[in-house]
């Protein structure tokens, strides 16, 4: 079978059970397209000899209930691996072997799945181009020298370059949902303390979360089933009920009430997407359900609070790269010297620039100014969604405002880049669950993404009204193959 | 301000200075499991061998917080008379050191968990009640050996991520003297609660030494420096009688004195000056964004302070109360929870008719002189309060003399002998047949004639001769009234 | 609000990471137009607004206090960049 590649989850997973795909077939297919996607540059680690072996495993003695039987699959390298080297893309963590699994990946291979290996990323997750990593570039299988988003760049490049037929991205910022939006996939960043934490690099903790991405809607509901569990040993995992997403799946949104929000329409933001908001608005309405228009005052607020909340806390979260325990270490005359060499050397620039940001707005004489401002300011952001959430019963905005850049387009000029999650970021710093779906393409002919935003732990509702727009949207990926060798 | 003849002062040339003193005392927080992680918290094992991925900070590691930890910190500060805070918050302390893997130190900062408090001290010329400001529960840092290699510090991180309450005093102390008091009241303290064993040597209790001085009567504080970490109550003292003179010193040269982290030097006995520290001073405190705020209800502290054992200054008063001993007494004896269960297990196997009087003179006396000689701790005592209490009964109904008594003791200390049976196998039982000592003295005054004369003439001195003769000729068992009543009769 | 070359120093030192003068002087133009942005939120009066600490809309959970973790100091070592088999090993620290 040729196209097993092009194949959607839900399909691969039916010709397992049916006998008509084995584990190895699946797995070999994948394996050989990686091997000639070597210009897309998405592995930083691949495993490929070990999955085969797995596939094999599976193979002899299939369980056919699980729900990944036998199914490999890429994950970003934000993940710890037991046994196989995570990066999370920078050179400081080049040589880090964990001898641990994050409880998300676990949850994965415990439904049958087989790692294929670790996707490319901004280093320490902190980009929206991908260009930050260590370990180079990633290509938009879109079109030649296109970033294909970040932080999640291999993730979504990989997925949309049929290299893996779902991956896991983390969301800090709309890590998952811009490269979604990017590269024409399904992108979900859940509620704040719906998967684990644990196992996951840390970029900054009161805003990572992990999430699915996937070609449709539905093997997206699947996944976010598989890996969102309660776990103890996050101390902010929320133990609620959780659904059988995929189960519930439902097109049916008569008469849910969706806002749109008239602060998301900012200044300078390109006619195309306009025009592909008001498309989404009459997806929804011929779905049955009725937009209201809203107002969240604070959105313009956003950015900035999230540049002081997420580099103060990643300032913390990345003292542990000290060269003491793991990882590179520069020669140093003393410990000092050795801690600043090593931080110097083995984080990149944008890392360093995000550290010192944070440093800066936490140290004494700032805290006020700063920090405790933009917590308060991200309290009045999450008051803005409690009030919108009073009206309706999810909001529906774009998902970027603009489609994917050219690479080196944006990398002089941070402020430029941090714009590009300015409809994202609202999200996460409220800890709400936001799903992009593709919806169009511009004039380039470049996809374009909406976003839904849910209510905390709505996430059925947010995946059924993607669900029923993706019907009405019918959008095709195009993807050539250029890269081909 | 205190008039008394204890008071502390340092005197130079027309001026007397006062020392203020204010401790942050780190206590160990007794518990199996460190507080944010399943590591075990046992004294003295194999380098890293108990630490985990958390506490090593690997990568994707979260803390998740021991609920025991919490309710040792909750029942010290009901110990320390504090007011429990129902809503706390754990921070981030960020700085670099070797042994500090995380690069920060979970510690709570703008809301602890305990808040104002206060204990009393038992000082030679009255009580003092000291202030307490706070009581917080913080993460203890790993070990760095700097001298096992010419190059290289070795880190060992298995003390890394153990509880510790770092409770903060008010500058209230005045005096080497208070600060061993106050130190020895907090161990005390939390020994009776269970909550820190309280082993300096083993670093379970450590402290920061705050010292300023100014000019007596003077009411502002002068600039204070921290003497960081000492580990006994002898170096803390020491360290204060130093810091206290230099800065006096500086004061009196016109200089002025640094506001700065001390370190004291042991062998040389001075403090200096810890520069290495100083440039990172800026410690940048947040919520841990890890973490959630921790909340607690009024039923999570009631449940504790229904479950209290008596503290030491109400055990002090029920032995002053019931047992009529005095405050000196009972003070002795409740100070190390040991030495009270010690000693009311002796009164319990005493019953009834017992001598309170001798049992505590037994205790303070032959045992603690036992103790003191042998190194040994009161948990460790070679004879068992059952065993002196059968003692104490012994010479209380006049079965053994309190001379004989002390030779048994000696006998009891070989294995906690019953001394029941050492009077009985060795015969020492007091002789209390009045015909057999009426024999005894018809003997003596026979061989005395003379003497026995002299004294009915008047010398009436001869009378201790006679009786020392007595005693002599039954081998010290005889009993030593009877011995009185018979010689006055037949003299 | 302008960070200049001192501050950033200071930052430097604090995060140690070292910065020489010309990716300094790079660094304070980045941080100040970073910061020129940031700025926005003086617009906002928040002087009654309660800081929101944690998004989590649940309470701190409490662990038993039990040892689950063994012995697996070979793991935690294995990765440290200096080798010994029972210690980490860090350039000489003088006090
Ligand atoms: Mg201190
Ligand atoms: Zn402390």
């Amino acid at each position: 079978m040729s196209d097993i590649t092009k194949q959607s989850l839900t399909e691969l997973v039916e010709n397992i059970k049916n006998k008509n795909l084995s584990s190895t077939d699946i797995t070999k297919a994948f394996i050989e397209r990686s091997e000639k996607s070597k210009e897309l540059n998405v592995y930083i680690t691949d495993d490929f000899t070990s999955a085969l072996d797995k596939a094999k495993k599976f193979d002899q003695k299939p369980n056919l209930d699980l729900k990944l039987p036998g199914i490999p699959m890429a994950v970003k390298d934000l993940f710890c691996t037991k046994d196989v080297k995570t990066t999370a893309g920078s050179k400081i963590l080049n040589n880090f072997v964990p001898t641990y699994e994050s409880t998300v990946t676990e949850n994965i291979w415990n439904e049958g799945a087989i790692l294929l290996g670790k996707l490319n990323c901004d280093e320490f997750a902190m980009g929206s181009s991908n260009e930050t990593s260590f370990f180079g570039n990633v290509q938009n299988p879109i079109d030649k020298n296109l970033v294909p988003g970040g932080s999640s760049g291999g993730s979504a490049s990989a997925l949309a370059g049929q290299l893996t037929p779902i991956t896991i991205g983390t969301d800090t910022g709309g890590s998952i949902r811009q490269p979604a939006s990017f590269t024409g996939t399904v992108g979900l960043k859940p509620t704040y303390g719906s998967c684990s934490r644990y196992g996951i690099v840390a970029f900054a903790s009161s805003l990572d979360q992990a999430g699915p991405m996937a070609q449709n809607v539905k093997d997206c509901a699947l996944l976010q089933e598989i890996i969102s569990t309660y776990d103890p040993k996050d101390s902010t995992s929320i133990d609620f009920k959780r659904n059988q997403y995929s189960k519930k799946l439902n097109n049916n949104i008569k008469g849910k009430k969706i806002g749109i929000p008239k602060e998301y329409r900012v200044d300078g933001m390109p006619k195309e997407i306009e025009d592909l908001w008001q498309k989404g608005i009459q997806y929804v309405k011929e779905c049955g359900a009725k937009t209201i228009d809203i107002s969240l005052p604070h959105t313009s607020y956003a950015l900035p609070t999230y540049y002081i909340v997420a580099p103060a806390e990643a300032s913390s979260n990345l003292a542990r790269y000290d060269g003491v325990k793991y990882g590179f270490r520069a020669k140093g005359e003393n410990l000092i010297d050795m801690y600043e060499k090593t931080r110097s050397e083995g984080f990149g620039a944008e890392v360093q620039r995000r550290i010192m940001i944070g440093t800066y707005v936490l140290s004494s004489g700032y805290y006020d100014a700063y920090y405790l401002k933009a917590q308060k300011v991200r309290k009045l952001i999450k008051n803005d969604f409690d009030e919108a959430y009073k009206k309706v019963d999810a909001i529906l905005t774009p998902s970027t405002p603009s489609s994917a850049f050219k690479i080196g387009e944006k990398t002089d000029d941070p402020v430029s880049m941090y714009l590009n999650d300015i409809f994202t970021v609202p999200v996460n710093l409220a800890g709400l669950p936001g799903i992009s779906i593709p919806a169009g393409h511009d004039s380039k002919g470049y996809p374009l993404g909406l976003q839904i935003i849910g209510k905390a732990f709505d996430e059925q509702n947010i995946l059924n009204i993607a669900f029923a727009m993706e019907e009405k949207i019918n959008f095709k990926n195009k993807i050539t193959d250029w890269w081909i060798e | 301000m205190s008039k008394n003849s204890a008071e502390y002062l340092i005197n130079r040339k027309d001026n007397q200075y006062e020392v203020v003193i204010g401790l942050e005392v780190h206590a160990q927080v007794l518990s199996e499991s460190k507080l944010f992680s399943t590591s075990a918290t046992k004294f003295g094992a194999e380098p890293n061998t108990q630490v985990s991925l958390v506490d090593a900070a690997f990568p994707g590691m979260l803390p998740v917080i021991n609920e025991f930890c919490i309710k040792q910190a909750i029942k010290t500060g009901i110990g320390l008379n504090a007011k429990i805070n129902k809503r706390s918050v754990f921070d981030r302390k960020n700085y670099f050191y070797a042994d500090l893997p995380q690069g920060y130190q979970i510690s709570q900062f703008k809301d602890p968990i305990v808040g104002e408090g206060k204990v009393i001290l038992d000082m030679p010329d009255g009580q003092k009640e000291v202030g307490i400001e706070r009581l917080h529960l913080e993460q203890d840092a790993g070990k760095s050996i700097h001298d096992l290699d010419p190059q290289n510090t070795f880190v060992d991180l298995n003390r890394s991520g153990v509880a510790l309450m770092e409770i903060v005093s008010k500058p209230d102390l005045r005096s080497p003297d208070e600060v061993s008091s106050y130190i020895k009241k907090l161990r005390s303290i939390m020994r009776y609660l269970g909550t820190c064993d309280g082993n300096m040597q083993e670093g379970s209790l450590r402290a920061d030494v705050n010292v300023s001085v100014r000019i007596k009567g003077s009411k502002e504080f002068g600039t204070r420096c921290e003497i960081k970490n000492v580990n006994s109550i002898k170096f803390m003292q020491m360290a204060i009688e130093y810091e206290a003179n230099r800065q006096v010193d500086l004061i009196e040269e016109g200089k002025s004195i640094d506001q700065e982290t001390r370190l004291f030097d042991t062998k040389k006995n001075e403090t200096r000056s810890m520069r290495s520290k100083e440039d990172a001073h800026d410690y940048r405190y947040f919520p841990d964004p890890d973490l959630l705020p921790l909340e607690i209800s009024d039923k999570f502290i009631n449940d504790l302070k229904n479950n209290i054992p008596e503290l030491p200054d109400d055990k002090k008063k029920r032995f002053i109360d019931e047992f009529k001993l005095s405050p000196y007494e009972a003070t002795i004896l409740v100070s190390d929870i040991d030495t009270a269960k010690y000693f009311e297990e002796v009164v319990a196997k005493m019953g009834k008719n017992r001598d309170m009087k001798l049992a505590v003179n037994w205790i303070t006396g032959e045992l603690f002189a036992v103790l003191n000689n042998k190194n040994l701790e009161i948990s460790q005592s070679p004879v068992s309060a059952k065993n002196l209490a059968i003692l104490v009964n012994l010479i209380k109904n006049g079965t053994i003399s309190g001379k004989i008594a002390k030779t048994v003791f000696e006998l009891m200390l070989d294995g906690d002998k019953d001394p029941q049976k050492i009077v009985e196998e060795k015969g020492l039982k007091q002789q209390r047949d009045p015909k057999a000592i009426e024999a005894l003295i018809d003997k003596i005054i026979n061989d005395n004639r003379e003497k026995a004369i002299e004294y009915k003439s008047g010398k009436e001195k001869l009378f201790g001769f006679f009786v020392g003769q007595a005693m002599k000729a039954s081998g010290g068992k005889a009993n030593p009234q009877l011995i009185n009543e018979i010689l006055k009769k037949k003299l | 609000m302008s960070i200049d070359l001192k501050t950033i120093k200071h930052i430097s030192k604090l995060s140690r990471i070292s910065v020489d003068e010309k990716r300094g002087e790079k660094l304070a133009g980045d941080l100040n137009s970073i910061f020129d942005f940031i700025e926005k939120l003086n617009e906002l009066k928040t002087n009654n607004i309660e800081p929101l600490t944690s998004i989590a809309e649940t309470t701190l959970k409490l662990r038993s206090d039990e040892v689950k973790s063994k012995n697996i100091r070979e793991q935690i070592v294995k990765n440290s960049p200096q080798d010994n088999e029972d210690y980490f090993v860090v350039p000489k620290v003088i006090e």
